[in-house]
């Protein structure tokens, strides 16, 4: 871990939030894109 | 081949199958490269102490933010020029994308500014015209999701993108016609005495090419759920009627 001094806080923080948000988008984003593919499945099987 | 036919529903959704996970596994390298090249292995500013670290996530994310939105307002104008369907569910698609990426970069500018200049946030005209572009995002995914009829949501979302492109632009250019603001001038520039320094510049070039690779899967990503979306409507309501 780098020596991050007085700023540790700041840094860190951003960091953190950054790749929250990130992850979130990500996560958010797959569980959608699997979710409708299943439901248009079933809605194709039903056709 | 014409380059629209690549655009078509279903040869989209052939197309993106194969790229999507080489895109986002590259845009996966290519940020855990970065960002731990940039964190770790690299010094810190003689003014701006530890706090530098956080170029490699501002910078790039401010960058996405704006050019997202020049991505949407491009795929707006071929809405309304062509009626191309998957160019409008494309600009759709990318709009909370550019929200995370205008939310990183107006928190870590926030989480920088503070050391540095003294406060969190102030009322600079770049600054400004980027909290103004955050809002218009929200409004743009508001009201996709306020009409029912998709044509009409398309066609009334390409008009306020192209309204927000002005504050798109000007969260780019601001700082250089209104002179009185906080914020410094680009990090990143073709005239090699007003770039950044190597040290910083290469790790924050990777860091660069990792949200663009993300950007560009979570789009691709995205249209794909919203075809899909479309097509199960579509299905459904034949469903209704027969």
């Amino acid at each position: 871990m780098p020596d991050l001094g007085t700023y540790a806080v700041e840094v860190l923080s951003a960091y953190a939030v950054s790749i929250a948000l990130l992850a979130a988008i990500v996560g958010l984003s797959w569980r959608r894109y699997v979710r409708v593919r299943a439901a248009l499945e079933r809605v194709e099987k039903n056709d | 081949m014409s380059l629209w036919e690549y655009a078509n529903p279903k040869r989209f959704m052939g197309w993106t199958r194969p790229v999507l996970p080489w895109t986002f596994a590259l845009a996966g390298l290519c940020l855990a490269v970065g960002l731990i090249w940039g964190f770790f292995f690299t010094p810190d500013d003689f003014r701006q102490g530890s706090t530098v670290k956080i170029i490699y996530l501002h910078v790039p994310a401010a960058l996405m933010a704006i050019n997202a939105w020049i991505m949407m307002l491009v795929a707006s104008l071929i809405w309304v020029v062509r009626r191309h369907h998957v160019s409008a569910l494309a600009a759709r698609a990318a709009a909370p994308v550019g929200v995370v990426m205008t939310l990183i970069a107006l928190f870590t500018g926030g989480i920088w500014g503070q050391p540095m200049w003294g406060t969190y946030w102030a009322w600079d005209p770049r600054l400004t015209s980027f909290l103004i572009l955050f809002l218009f995002y929200l409004g743009y995914i508001a009201l996709w999701e306020a009409i029912e009829d998709p044509d009409t949501a398309a066609d009334l979302t390409s008009v306020l993108c192209m309204v927000g492109s002005i504050f798109a632009i000007l969260s780019r250019y601001a700082v250089l016609f209104w002179n009185q603001g906080l914020h410094q001038g680009a990090s990143l520039s073709l005239d090699a005495e007003e770039n950044v320094a190597d040290v910083f510049w290469f790790p924050l070039l990777v860091c660069i090419a990792g949200f663009v690779l993300l950007f560009i899967a979570l789009v691709l990503m995205r249209t794909r759920t919203e075809i899909r979306v479309r097509r199960m409507r579509a299905l459904e309501a034949r469903m209704r009627r027969a």
